[in-house]
Protein backbone atom coordinates (compact mmCIF):
# COMPACT_ATOMS: atom_id res chain seq x y z
CA UNK A 1 0.00 0.00 0.00
CA UNK A 2 1.24 3.61 -0.34
CA UNK A 3 2.93 5.04 2.08
CA UNK A 4 0.92 7.85 3.74
CA UNK A 5 3.58 9.94 4.74
CA UNK A 6 3.89 11.32 0.92
CA UNK A 7 0.99 13.51 1.56
CA UNK A 8 2.47 15.79 4.84
CA UNK A 9 5.01 17.97 2.86
CA UNK A 10 3.82 19.63 -0.30
CA UNK A 11 6.74 18.47 -3.11
CA UNK A 12 8.70 20.78 -4.68
CA UNK A 13 7.20 21.86 -7.71
CA UNK A 14 4.08 22.40 -6.09
CA UNK A 15 5.61 25.57 -4.24
CA UNK A 16 6.91 26.72 -7.61
CA UNK A 17 3.15 26.41 -8.84
CA UNK A 18 1.41 27.84 -6.10
CA UNK A 19 4.04 30.65 -5.29
CA UNK A 20 3.42 33.40 -2.81
CA UNK A 21 2.48 35.97 -5.27
CA UNK A 22 -0.22 33.76 -6.78
CA UNK A 23 -1.33 32.79 -3.62
CA UNK A 24 -1.44 36.79 -2.51
CA UNK A 25 -3.38 37.64 -5.65
CA UNK A 26 -6.01 34.40 -5.30
CA UNK A 27 -6.52 35.96 -1.68
CA UNK A 28 -6.58 39.69 -2.45
CA UNK A 29 -7.29 40.01 -6.35
CA UNK A 30 -6.78 43.87 -7.87
CA UNK A 31 -8.80 44.65 -10.23
CA UNK A 32 -12.31 42.54 -9.26
CA UNK A 33 -15.17 43.96 -10.42
CA UNK A 34 -17.22 45.55 -12.74
CA UNK A 35 -16.82 49.09 -14.74
CA UNK A 36 -19.97 51.22 -15.33
CA UNK A 37 -18.72 51.90 -19.24
CA UNK A 38 -16.42 49.43 -20.71
CA UNK A 39 -15.65 49.59 -23.86
CA UNK A 40 -14.67 46.38 -24.69
CA UNK A 41 -16.29 42.86 -22.65
CA UNK A 42 -15.58 38.94 -22.84
CA UNK A 43 -16.99 36.43 -21.09
CA UNK A 44 -15.12 33.11 -21.23
CA UNK A 45 -15.87 29.73 -19.32
CA UNK A 46 -13.59 27.13 -18.88
CA UNK A 47 -16.14 24.36 -20.50
CA UNK A 48 -13.80 21.35 -18.22
CA UNK A 49 -14.50 22.78 -15.09
CA UNK A 50 -17.10 25.17 -15.41
CA UNK A 51 -15.20 28.10 -14.21
CA UNK A 52 -15.99 31.87 -15.58
CA UNK A 53 -14.00 35.31 -16.34
CA UNK A 54 -15.42 38.64 -17.55
CA UNK A 55 -13.08 40.34 -18.51
CA UNK A 56 -14.14 44.30 -19.29
CA UNK A 57 -11.66 47.30 -20.30
CA UNK A 58 -12.08 50.89 -21.01
CA UNK A 59 -9.04 52.21 -23.55
CA UNK A 60 -7.44 56.40 -24.15
CA UNK A 61 -6.95 55.95 -27.90
CA UNK A 62 -5.17 52.86 -28.23
CA UNK A 63 -4.25 52.32 -24.62
CA UNK A 64 -6.08 50.42 -21.64
CA UNK A 65 -7.13 52.68 -19.44
CA UNK A 66 -8.69 50.44 -16.69
CA UNK A 67 -9.42 46.89 -16.86
CA UNK A 68 -11.39 45.00 -14.51
CA UNK A 69 -12.51 41.18 -13.67
CA UNK A 70 -15.33 39.32 -12.16
CA UNK A 71 -16.22 35.86 -12.42
CA UNK A 72 -15.18 32.59 -9.92
CA UNK A 73 -12.35 29.85 -9.96
CA UNK A 74 -9.30 28.60 -9.06
CA UNK A 75 -6.03 30.56 -7.37
CA UNK A 76 -4.25 30.29 -11.14
CA UNK A 77 -7.08 31.75 -13.07
CA UNK A 78 -8.39 34.18 -10.38
CA UNK A 79 -4.35 35.33 -9.92
CA UNK A 80 -3.52 35.02 -13.68
CA UNK A 81 -6.79 37.32 -14.04
CA UNK A 82 -5.53 39.89 -11.10
CA UNK A 83 -1.88 39.77 -12.26
CA UNK A 84 -3.28 40.26 -16.03
CA UNK A 85 -5.29 43.43 -15.52
CA UNK A 86 -2.69 44.82 -13.22
CA UNK A 87 -0.34 44.86 -16.51
CA UNK A 88 -2.43 45.57 -18.76
CA UNK A 89 -3.25 49.31 -17.85
CA UNK A 90 -1.75 51.99 -19.66
CA UNK A 91 -0.49 49.41 -22.62
CA UNK A 92 -1.65 49.58 -26.22
CA UNK A 93 -3.20 46.88 -27.97
CA UNK A 94 0.03 46.19 -30.00
CA UNK A 95 1.65 45.72 -26.52
CA UNK A 96 -0.78 43.33 -24.60
CA UNK A 97 -0.96 41.40 -28.00
CA UNK A 98 2.70 40.95 -28.04
CA UNK A 99 2.77 40.03 -23.76
CA UNK A 100 -0.04 37.55 -24.58
CA UNK A 101 1.76 36.05 -27.15
CA UNK A 102 4.51 35.56 -24.55
CA UNK A 103 2.68 34.60 -21.49
CA UNK A 104 0.70 32.02 -23.83
CA UNK A 105 3.95 30.22 -24.77
CA UNK A 106 5.39 29.85 -21.67
CA UNK A 107 2.15 28.24 -20.24
CA UNK A 108 1.40 26.51 -23.41
CA UNK A 109 4.73 25.47 -24.77
CA UNK A 110 7.08 26.21 -21.56
CA UNK A 111 8.71 28.24 -23.71
CA UNK A 112 11.11 30.92 -21.55
CA UNK A 113 10.36 34.78 -21.66
CA UNK A 114 12.91 36.67 -24.14
CA UNK A 115 14.90 39.22 -22.06
CA UNK A 116 13.44 42.01 -21.88
CA UNK A 117 10.21 40.80 -21.59
CA UNK A 118 7.26 42.67 -20.23
CA UNK A 119 6.11 39.78 -18.24
CA UNK A 120 7.44 40.58 -15.07
CA UNK A 121 6.32 39.15 -11.94
CA UNK A 122 3.96 37.11 -14.47
CA UNK A 123 7.07 34.48 -14.59
CA UNK A 124 5.50 33.29 -11.62
CA UNK A 125 2.70 31.01 -13.84
CA UNK A 126 5.90 29.41 -15.74
CA UNK A 127 5.61 26.44 -13.57
CA UNK A 128 1.91 26.10 -15.03
CA UNK A 129 3.50 24.67 -18.22
CA UNK A 130 4.32 21.31 -16.81
CA UNK A 131 0.30 20.75 -15.66
CA UNK A 132 -1.08 20.41 -19.42
CA UNK A 133 -4.25 20.11 -17.25
CA UNK A 134 -3.56 23.63 -15.26
CA UNK A 135 -2.79 25.41 -18.89
CA UNK A 136 -6.61 26.65 -19.69
CA UNK A 137 -7.03 27.62 -15.71
CA UNK A 138 -3.74 30.12 -16.22
CA UNK A 139 -4.60 31.43 -19.42
CA UNK A 140 -8.39 32.14 -19.19
CA UNK A 141 -8.18 35.62 -18.86
CA UNK A 142 -6.00 35.86 -21.75
CA UNK A 143 -8.25 34.83 -23.72
CA UNK A 144 -10.66 37.23 -22.98
CA UNK A 145 -8.12 39.71 -23.48
CA UNK A 146 -7.14 38.17 -26.87
CA UNK A 147 -10.49 38.33 -27.87
CA UNK A 148 -10.96 41.74 -26.64
CA UNK A 149 -7.72 43.06 -28.57
CA UNK A 150 -9.31 41.51 -31.95
CA UNK A 151 -12.78 43.31 -30.67
CA UNK A 152 -10.69 46.51 -30.20
CA UNK A 153 -8.84 46.47 -33.92
CA UNK A 154 -11.73 45.82 -35.39
CA UNK A 155 -13.61 48.87 -33.63
CA UNK A 156 -10.86 50.83 -34.56
CA UNK A 157 -11.46 50.16 -38.78
CA UNK A 158 -13.34 53.30 -39.91
CA UNK A 159 -16.25 51.82 -40.92
CA UNK A 160 -16.33 49.37 -37.58
CA UNK A 161 -16.82 52.57 -35.21
CA UNK A 162 -20.67 52.54 -35.38
CA UNK A 163 -21.01 49.11 -35.40
CA UNK A 164 -20.12 48.95 -30.95
CA UNK A 165 -22.37 51.14 -28.56
CA UNK B 1 -9.26 -1.55 6.43
CA UNK B 2 -7.45 -3.45 3.77
CA UNK B 3 -8.91 -3.32 0.39
CA UNK B 4 -11.22 -6.00 -0.94
CA UNK B 5 -8.95 -7.46 -3.83
CA UNK B 6 -5.27 -7.58 -4.27
CA UNK B 7 -3.41 -4.36 -5.06
CA UNK B 8 -1.48 -7.03 -7.07
CA UNK B 9 -4.46 -8.16 -9.13
CA UNK B 10 -3.90 -4.80 -10.99
CA UNK B 11 -1.32 -4.49 -13.23
CA UNK B 12 -1.24 -0.11 -13.24
CA UNK B 13 -1.29 -0.56 -9.52
CA UNK B 14 2.07 -2.88 -9.40
CA UNK B 15 3.56 -0.67 -11.81
CA UNK B 16 2.70 2.60 -9.75
CA UNK B 17 2.99 1.30 -6.26
CA UNK B 18 2.85 4.70 -4.52
CA UNK B 19 -0.46 6.10 -6.48
CA UNK B 20 -3.42 6.62 -4.67
CA UNK B 21 -6.11 6.41 -6.77
CA UNK B 22 -9.29 7.70 -5.84
CA UNK B 23 -10.85 8.20 -9.32
CA UNK B 24 -12.81 4.67 -9.72
CA UNK B 25 -16.13 6.52 -10.38
CA UNK B 26 -14.63 8.68 -13.41
CA UNK B 27 -12.51 4.69 -14.73
CA UNK B 28 -11.70 1.57 -12.77
CA UNK B 29 -8.30 0.27 -12.62
CA UNK B 30 -8.40 -3.04 -14.95
CA UNK B 31 -7.39 -6.23 -13.57
CA UNK B 32 -4.85 -8.74 -15.09
CA UNK B 33 -7.42 -11.14 -16.10
CA UNK B 34 -9.58 -8.54 -18.02
CA UNK B 35 -6.20 -7.69 -19.84
CA UNK B 36 -5.43 -11.23 -20.66
CA UNK B 37 -8.79 -11.87 -22.06
CA UNK B 38 -8.73 -9.21 -24.83
CA UNK B 39 -5.04 -10.51 -25.22
CA UNK B 40 -6.27 -13.69 -25.89
CA UNK B 41 -8.97 -13.12 -27.98
CA UNK B 42 -6.57 -10.99 -30.83
CA UNK B 43 -3.82 -13.63 -30.16
CA UNK B 44 -6.18 -16.39 -30.32
CA UNK B 45 -9.65 -15.62 -31.66
CA UNK B 46 -9.69 -12.16 -34.03
CA UNK B 47 -11.68 -12.39 -37.28
CA UNK B 48 -15.03 -10.49 -38.08
CA UNK B 49 -17.84 -12.15 -36.65
CA UNK B 50 -20.96 -13.07 -37.72
CA UNK B 51 -19.43 -12.62 -41.69
CA UNK B 52 -17.21 -14.81 -42.87
CA UNK B 53 -18.03 -19.01 -43.36
CA UNK B 54 -14.58 -20.04 -41.77
CA UNK B 55 -13.82 -21.17 -38.79
CA UNK B 56 -11.64 -18.68 -36.85
CA UNK B 57 -14.97 -16.32 -37.86
CA UNK B 58 -17.34 -18.39 -36.15
CA UNK B 59 -14.98 -18.70 -33.00
CA UNK B 60 -15.13 -14.99 -32.71
CA UNK B 61 -19.06 -15.00 -33.49
CA UNK B 62 -19.42 -17.52 -30.72
CA UNK B 63 -17.13 -15.05 -28.20
CA UNK B 64 -19.04 -12.63 -28.62
CA UNK B 65 -21.98 -14.32 -27.64
CA UNK B 66 -20.66 -16.29 -25.04
CA UNK B 67 -19.75 -12.58 -23.74
CA UNK B 68 -23.26 -11.72 -23.99
CA UNK B 69 -24.54 -14.25 -22.07
CA UNK B 70 -22.42 -13.73 -19.51
CA UNK B 71 -23.25 -9.77 -19.15
CA UNK B 72 -26.86 -10.82 -19.34
CA UNK B 73 -26.61 -13.25 -16.27
CA UNK B 74 -24.04 -11.09 -14.11
CA UNK B 75 -27.65 -8.56 -14.43
CA UNK B 76 -30.21 -11.07 -14.12
CA UNK B 77 -31.26 -10.49 -17.69
CA UNK B 78 -32.82 -14.26 -19.13
CA UNK B 79 -33.49 -12.90 -22.37
CA UNK B 80 -29.73 -11.91 -24.06
CA UNK B 81 -31.04 -10.69 -27.04
CA UNK B 82 -32.30 -7.89 -24.88
CA UNK B 83 -28.96 -6.72 -24.21
CA UNK B 84 -27.47 -4.22 -26.66
CA UNK B 85 -23.46 -4.06 -26.45
CA UNK B 86 -22.81 0.22 -26.89
CA UNK B 87 -19.80 2.52 -26.84
CA UNK B 88 -21.01 2.87 -22.79
CA UNK B 89 -23.75 4.53 -20.78
CA UNK B 90 -23.67 7.69 -22.94
CA UNK B 91 -24.55 5.93 -26.18
CA UNK B 92 -27.52 3.29 -24.32
CA UNK B 93 -28.91 6.34 -22.85
CA UNK B 94 -28.69 8.34 -26.23
CA UNK B 95 -30.26 5.69 -28.36
CA UNK B 96 -33.41 5.24 -25.84
CA UNK B 97 -34.04 8.74 -26.19
CA UNK B 98 -33.54 8.92 -30.07
CA UNK B 99 -35.36 5.89 -30.81
CA UNK B 100 -37.64 5.39 -29.01
CA UNK B 101 -38.13 8.83 -28.01
CA UNK B 102 -38.86 10.49 -31.66
CA UNK B 103 -41.23 7.47 -32.15
CA UNK B 104 -43.60 8.13 -28.91
CA UNK B 105 -42.86 11.36 -27.50
CA UNK B 106 -45.50 13.72 -29.22
CA UNK B 107 -45.92 18.07 -28.90
CA UNK B 108 -47.38 18.77 -25.31
CA UNK B 109 -45.77 15.65 -24.09
CA UNK B 110 -44.00 15.59 -20.69
CA UNK B 111 -40.43 13.66 -20.02
CA UNK B 112 -39.39 13.78 -15.58
CA UNK B 113 -35.75 13.75 -15.36
CA UNK B 114 -34.22 14.77 -11.69
CA UNK B 115 -31.73 17.51 -10.81
CA UNK B 116 -29.02 15.44 -10.37
CA UNK B 117 -28.66 13.53 -13.65
CA UNK B 118 -25.17 13.10 -15.15
CA UNK B 119 -25.67 15.02 -18.54
CA UNK B 120 -25.62 11.40 -20.60
CA UNK B 121 -29.05 11.20 -19.12
CA UNK B 122 -30.05 14.64 -18.84
CA UNK B 123 -29.42 16.26 -21.98
CA UNK B 124 -30.51 13.94 -24.25
CA UNK B 125 -34.00 13.99 -22.98
CA UNK B 126 -33.77 18.12 -22.69
CA UNK B 127 -33.24 17.99 -26.40
CA UNK B 128 -35.73 15.42 -27.18
CA UNK B 129 -38.68 17.82 -25.47
CA UNK B 130 -37.05 20.63 -27.63
CA UNK B 131 -37.33 18.66 -30.90
CA UNK B 132 -40.48 17.22 -30.36
CA UNK B 133 -42.30 19.94 -28.58
CA UNK B 134 -42.30 18.65 -25.44
CA UNK B 135 -42.25 19.83 -21.55
CA UNK B 136 -38.75 18.62 -19.71
CA UNK B 137 -40.21 18.99 -15.50
CA UNK B 138 -36.95 18.60 -13.50
CA UNK B 139 -37.37 16.86 -10.02
CA UNK B 140 -35.88 18.78 -7.69
CA UNK B 141 -33.95 16.85 -4.95
CA UNK B 142 -34.81 16.56 -0.94
CA UNK B 143 -32.30 18.47 1.78
CA UNK B 144 -30.31 15.17 1.88
CA UNK B 145 -29.61 14.83 -1.93
CA UNK B 146 -31.83 12.13 -2.52
CA UNK B 147 -34.58 11.48 -5.07
CA UNK B 148 -37.93 11.64 -3.27
CA UNK B 149 -40.79 9.44 -5.27
CA UNK B 150 -43.51 11.30 -3.68
CA UNK B 151 -41.90 14.46 -5.80
CA UNK B 152 -41.34 12.45 -8.62
CA UNK B 153 -45.06 11.42 -8.44
CA UNK B 154 -45.92 15.13 -7.93
CA UNK B 155 -44.60 16.06 -11.50
CA UNK B 156 -46.66 13.05 -13.28
CA UNK B 157 -49.67 12.93 -15.02
CA UNK B 158 -51.30 11.93 -18.58
CA UNK B 159 -48.97 13.43 -20.56
CA UNK B 160 -45.95 11.71 -19.13
CA UNK B 161 -43.83 9.38 -21.20
CA UNK B 162 -40.82 8.67 -19.69
CA UNK B 163 -39.17 9.10 -16.03
CA UNK B 164 -35.16 8.98 -16.75
CA UNK B 165 -33.09 8.87 -13.42
CA UNK B 166 -29.90 7.41 -11.73
CA UNK B 167 -29.72 4.19 -9.51
CA UNK B 168 -26.50 6.05 -8.10
CA UNK B 169 -25.72 9.79 -8.67
CA UNK B 170 -22.28 10.31 -9.61
CA UNK B 171 -21.72 13.45 -7.36
CA UNK B 172 -23.71 12.22 -4.09
CA UNK B 173 -23.21 8.32 -4.15
CA UNK B 174 -27.12 7.93 -3.06
CA UNK B 175 -28.93 5.00 -4.02
CA UNK B 176 -32.30 5.34 -5.62
CA UNK B 177 -35.36 3.77 -4.79
CA UNK B 178 -35.31 2.57 -7.78
CA UNK B 179 -38.10 -0.05 -7.98
CA UNK B 180 -40.77 2.20 -6.38
CA UNK B 181 -39.75 5.25 -8.99
CA UNK B 182 -40.28 2.37 -11.88
CA UNK B 183 -44.00 1.72 -9.97
CA UNK B 184 -44.56 5.45 -10.23
CA UNK B 185 -43.98 6.03 -13.67
CA UNK B 186 -45.68 2.72 -15.19
CA UNK B 187 -48.64 3.85 -12.93
CA UNK B 188 -49.21 6.83 -15.57
CA UNK B 189 -48.27 4.67 -18.20
CA UNK B 190 -44.90 6.17 -18.65
CA UNK B 191 -41.30 3.91 -19.35
CA UNK B 192 -38.82 4.11 -16.75
CA UNK B 193 -34.97 4.63 -17.65
CA UNK B 194 -31.83 4.41 -15.54
CA UNK B 195 -28.70 5.38 -15.54
CA UNK B 196 -27.00 2.39 -13.94
CA UNK B 197 -23.42 3.82 -14.82
CA UNK B 198 -22.50 4.27 -10.59
CA UNK B 199 -24.54 1.57 -9.75
CA UNK B 200 -23.18 -1.92 -11.58
CA UNK B 201 -20.04 -1.44 -10.75
CA UNK B 202 -20.52 -1.24 -6.98
CA UNK B 203 -23.74 -2.86 -6.32
CA UNK B 204 -25.66 -6.01 -6.97
CA UNK B 205 -28.42 -5.53 -9.78
CA UNK B 206 -30.63 -7.78 -11.20
CA UNK B 207 -32.87 -6.05 -13.71
CA UNK B 208 -35.77 -8.00 -13.79
CA UNK B 209 -36.32 -7.55 -10.29
CA UNK B 210 -35.72 -3.72 -10.86
CA UNK B 211 -38.47 -3.45 -12.92
CA UNK B 212 -37.23 -0.56 -14.94
CA UNK B 213 -37.67 -0.55 -18.95
CA UNK B 214 -34.36 0.65 -19.74
CA UNK B 215 -30.90 -0.08 -17.64
CA UNK B 216 -27.96 1.31 -19.03
CA UNK B 217 -24.06 1.57 -18.01
CA UNK B 218 -20.58 1.50 -18.71
CA UNK B 219 -17.98 -1.22 -18.81
CA UNK B 220 -14.83 0.66 -18.12
CA UNK B 221 -16.20 2.11 -14.87
CA UNK B 222 -16.63 -2.13 -13.64
CA UNK B 223 -13.33 -3.06 -14.49
CA UNK B 224 -13.63 -3.29 -18.17
CA UNK B 225 -12.01 -2.12 -20.91
CA UNK B 226 -12.88 1.71 -22.26
CA UNK B 227 -15.30 1.53 -25.11
CA UNK B 228 -17.54 -0.61 -23.98
CA UNK B 229 -20.79 -0.25 -22.29
CA UNK B 230 -24.68 -2.03 -22.50
CA UNK B 231 -27.95 -1.03 -22.71
CA UNK B 232 -30.99 -3.38 -21.15
CA UNK B 233 -34.64 -2.96 -22.70
CA UNK B 234 -37.76 -4.77 -22.34
CA UNK B 235 -37.92 -6.78 -25.81
CA UNK B 236 -41.48 -5.66 -26.77
CA UNK B 237 -39.97 -1.78 -26.34
CA UNK B 238 -37.03 -2.71 -28.12
CA UNK B 239 -38.73 -4.67 -31.14
CA UNK B 240 -40.86 -1.27 -31.94
CA UNK B 241 -38.17 0.71 -31.68
CA UNK B 242 -36.45 2.20 -35.03
CA UNK B 243 -32.81 1.25 -35.65
CA UNK B 244 -30.54 4.05 -33.92
CA UNK B 245 -27.89 3.57 -36.32
CA UNK B 246 -27.68 1.99 -39.99
CA UNK B 247 -24.94 0.05 -41.32
CA UNK B 248 -23.63 -3.30 -41.51
CA UNK B 249 -25.12 -5.85 -39.25
CA UNK B 250 -28.10 -4.59 -38.49
CA UNK B 251 -29.73 -5.19 -41.49
CA UNK B 252 -32.15 -8.27 -42.89
CA UNK B 253 -33.22 -7.19 -46.66
CA UNK B 254 -31.41 -4.17 -48.16
CA UNK B 255 -33.77 -3.27 -51.53
CA UNK B 256 -33.22 -0.08 -53.61
CA UNK B 257 -35.93 1.62 -52.15
CA UNK B 258 -36.18 0.35 -48.39
CA UNK B 259 -34.43 -1.91 -45.86
CA UNK B 260 -35.85 -4.13 -42.97
CA UNK B 261 -34.07 -4.74 -39.89
CA UNK B 262 -31.85 -7.80 -38.67
CA UNK B 263 -34.09 -9.04 -35.24
CA UNK B 264 -32.55 -8.27 -31.64
CA UNK B 265 -29.69 -7.86 -30.12
CA UNK B 266 -28.24 -7.20 -33.92
CA UNK B 267 -30.45 -4.61 -35.08
CA UNK B 268 -29.22 -1.71 -32.23
CA UNK B 269 -25.49 -3.29 -33.32
CA UNK B 270 -24.88 -1.38 -36.73
CA UNK B 271 -21.53 -2.04 -37.43
CA UNK B 272 -18.49 -4.51 -36.78
CA UNK B 273 -18.90 -5.34 -33.46
CA UNK B 274 -16.64 -4.77 -30.57
CA UNK B 275 -15.69 -8.33 -29.80
CA UNK B 276 -12.74 -7.31 -27.76
CA UNK B 277 -14.63 -4.96 -25.09
CA UNK B 278 -17.43 -7.43 -24.85
CA UNK B 279 -15.01 -10.40 -23.85
CA UNK B 280 -13.37 -8.10 -21.79
CA UNK B 281 -16.42 -7.10 -19.89
CA UNK B 282 -17.22 -10.53 -19.59
CA UNK B 283 -13.94 -11.36 -18.03
CA UNK B 284 -14.64 -8.15 -15.27
CA UNK B 285 -17.79 -9.53 -14.36
CA UNK B 286 -16.31 -13.13 -13.50
CA UNK B 287 -13.87 -10.84 -11.87
CA UNK B 288 -16.41 -9.05 -9.52
CA UNK B 289 -18.71 -12.15 -9.30
CA UNK B 290 -15.59 -13.42 -7.71
CA UNK B 291 -15.34 -11.09 -4.99
CA UNK B 292 -19.00 -10.80 -5.08
CA UNK B 293 -20.97 -7.71 -5.29
CA UNK B 294 -22.35 -7.65 -1.76
CA UNK B 295 -19.06 -7.50 -0.28
CA UNK B 296 -18.07 -5.11 -2.91
CA UNK B 297 -21.00 -2.66 -1.96
CA UNK B 298 -20.33 -3.22 1.91
CA UNK B 299 -16.23 -2.71 1.69
CA UNK B 300 -17.15 0.51 -0.57
CA UNK B 301 -19.78 1.75 2.21
CA UNK B 302 -17.41 1.11 5.50
CA UNK B 303 -14.43 3.54 3.37
CA UNK B 304 -16.63 6.56 2.32
CA UNK B 305 -18.48 6.10 5.68
CA UNK B 306 -14.68 6.46 7.32
CA UNK B 307 -13.70 9.26 4.91
CA UNK B 308 -16.71 11.18 5.37
CA UNK B 309 -16.50 11.40 8.85
CA UNK B 310 -12.62 11.95 8.82
CA UNK B 311 -13.40 15.08 6.56
CA UNK B 312 -16.57 16.50 7.95
CA UNK B 313 -14.13 16.34 11.09
CA UNK B 314 -11.36 19.37 9.73
CA UNK B 315 -12.44 22.73 9.72
CA UNK B 316 -13.56 24.25 6.35
CA UNK B 317 -14.94 20.86 4.58
CA UNK B 318 -18.43 20.42 3.58
CA UNK B 319 -19.40 17.23 2.65
CA UNK B 320 -22.05 16.87 0.07
CA UNK B 321 -24.50 14.00 -0.35
CA UNK B 322 -26.35 12.08 2.03
CA UNK B 323 -26.31 12.52 5.57
CA UNK B 324 -24.12 10.38 7.63
CA UNK B 325 -25.21 7.06 8.43
CA UNK B 326 -27.35 6.97 5.50
CA UNK B 327 -26.98 4.08 2.54
CA UNK B 328 -24.33 5.56 -0.09
CA UNK B 329 -22.45 3.87 -3.08
CA UNK B 330 -18.50 4.85 -3.03
CA UNK B 331 -18.12 8.63 -4.45
CA UNK B 332 -17.59 11.10 -1.91
CA UNK B 333 -17.76 14.95 -3.51
CA UNK B 334 -16.52 17.62 -0.69
CA UNK B 335 -15.65 21.29 -1.13
CA UNK B 336 -12.63 22.96 1.05
CA UNK B 337 -13.61 26.71 1.93
CA UNK B 338 -11.29 28.88 -0.05
CA UNK B 339 -9.67 26.32 -1.79
CA UNK B 340 -11.05 25.59 -5.53
CA UNK B 341 -11.26 21.92 -6.20
CA UNK B 342 -8.83 21.88 -9.15
CA UNK B 343 -6.15 23.32 -6.57
CA UNK B 344 -7.09 20.32 -4.52
CA UNK B 345 -6.59 18.28 -6.86
CA UNK B 346 -3.09 19.53 -8.12
CA UNK B 347 -2.15 19.54 -4.67
CA UNK B 348 -3.37 15.97 -4.00
CA UNK B 349 -1.38 15.11 -7.10
CA UNK B 350 1.89 15.95 -6.22
CA UNK B 351 1.57 13.68 -3.38
CA UNK B 352 0.30 10.87 -5.79
CA UNK B 353 -3.78 10.83 -4.91
CA UNK B 354 -5.70 11.32 -7.84
CA UNK B 355 -9.06 12.54 -7.20
CA UNK B 356 -11.67 14.46 -9.37
CA UNK B 357 -12.31 17.88 -9.65
CA UNK B 358 -14.93 19.91 -11.77
CA UNK B 359 -18.79 19.82 -12.34
CA UNK B 360 -18.89 16.21 -13.02
CA UNK B 361 -21.00 16.75 -15.70
CA UNK B 362 -23.68 17.32 -13.75
CA UNK B 363 -24.17 21.72 -14.03
CA UNK B 364 -27.67 21.37 -13.27
CA UNK B 365 -27.34 19.69 -9.81
CA UNK B 366 -23.65 21.82 -9.32
CA UNK B 367 -26.45 25.17 -9.26
CA UNK B 368 -28.48 23.55 -6.68
CA UNK B 369 -25.47 22.75 -4.71
CA UNK B 370 -24.44 26.70 -4.91
CA UNK B 371 -20.69 25.55 -6.04
CA UNK B 372 -19.41 25.86 -9.43
CA UNK B 373 -17.33 22.35 -8.96
CA UNK B 374 -16.71 19.94 -6.16
CA UNK B 375 -13.47 17.66 -5.22
CA UNK B 376 -14.56 14.18 -5.47
CA UNK B 377 -12.80 10.89 -4.03
CA UNK B 378 -14.43 7.56 -5.16
CA UNK B 379 -13.75 4.01 -3.77
CA UNK B 380 -13.54 0.70 -5.11
CA UNK B 381 -12.35 -2.76 -4.47
CA UNK B 382 -8.23 -1.92 -4.82
CA UNK B 383 -8.72 0.83 -1.82
CA UNK B 384 -8.41 0.96 1.57
CA UNK B 385 -7.60 3.06 4.70
CA UNK B 386 -4.30 3.77 3.97
CA UNK B 387 -5.64 5.97 1.15
CA UNK B 388 -8.31 7.67 2.55
CA UNK B 389 -4.67 8.56 5.24
CA UNK B 390 -2.92 9.81 2.20
CA UNK B 391 -6.34 11.83 0.79
CA UNK B 392 -6.73 13.34 4.64
CA UNK B 393 -2.60 13.94 4.70
CA UNK B 394 -3.13 15.73 1.57
CA UNK B 395 -6.16 17.55 1.95
CA UNK B 396 -4.21 19.09 5.47
CA UNK B 397 -1.53 20.18 3.59
CA UNK B 398 -3.64 22.12 1.25
CA UNK B 399 -5.23 24.02 3.53
CA UNK B 400 -1.37 24.71 5.39
CA UNK B 401 -0.44 26.08 1.63
CA UNK B 402 -3.34 28.54 1.26
CA UNK B 403 -3.47 28.75 5.10
CA UNK B 404 0.15 30.67 4.75
CA UNK B 405 -1.15 32.79 2.10
CA UNK B 406 -4.11 34.16 3.84
CA UNK B 407 -3.26 38.10 4.99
Amino acid sequence: MPPSDRGGKPAPDLSALYQDIILDHYRRPRNSGRLAAPDEQITRKNPFCGDTIELQLTFDGDRVREARFSGQGCAISQASASMMTHLVEGKSVAELERIAEEFTGMVSDGRAPESGSSLGELRAFSGVSRLPNRHLCALLAWGALSEALVHKRRDQLPDGESTEP
Amino acid sequence: MKPLAERTDFPLLVNEPELVYLDSAATSQKPRAVIDAISALYEHDNANPHRGAYALSVRATERYHAARERVARFLGVRDAASLIFTRGTTESLNLVASSWGRRNVQPGDEIVVTAAEHHANFVPWQQLALERGARLRICELDEGGRIDPARIAALLGPRTRAVAFHHVSNVLGDIAPVREIAELAHSVGAIAVCDGAQAAPHLSVDFESLGVDFYAFSGHKMCGPLGIGVLVGRRDLLESMPPYMMGGDMIEFVHDESSSWNVLPHKFEAGTPNVSGAVGLAAAVDYLDALGLDRVHAHERALVDEACARLAAIEDITVHGPPPGEERSGVVSFSVAGIHPHDLSSILDASGVCIRAGHHCAQPLMRRLGVAATARASFYVYNGSADIDALIEGVLSAKELFGHAAI
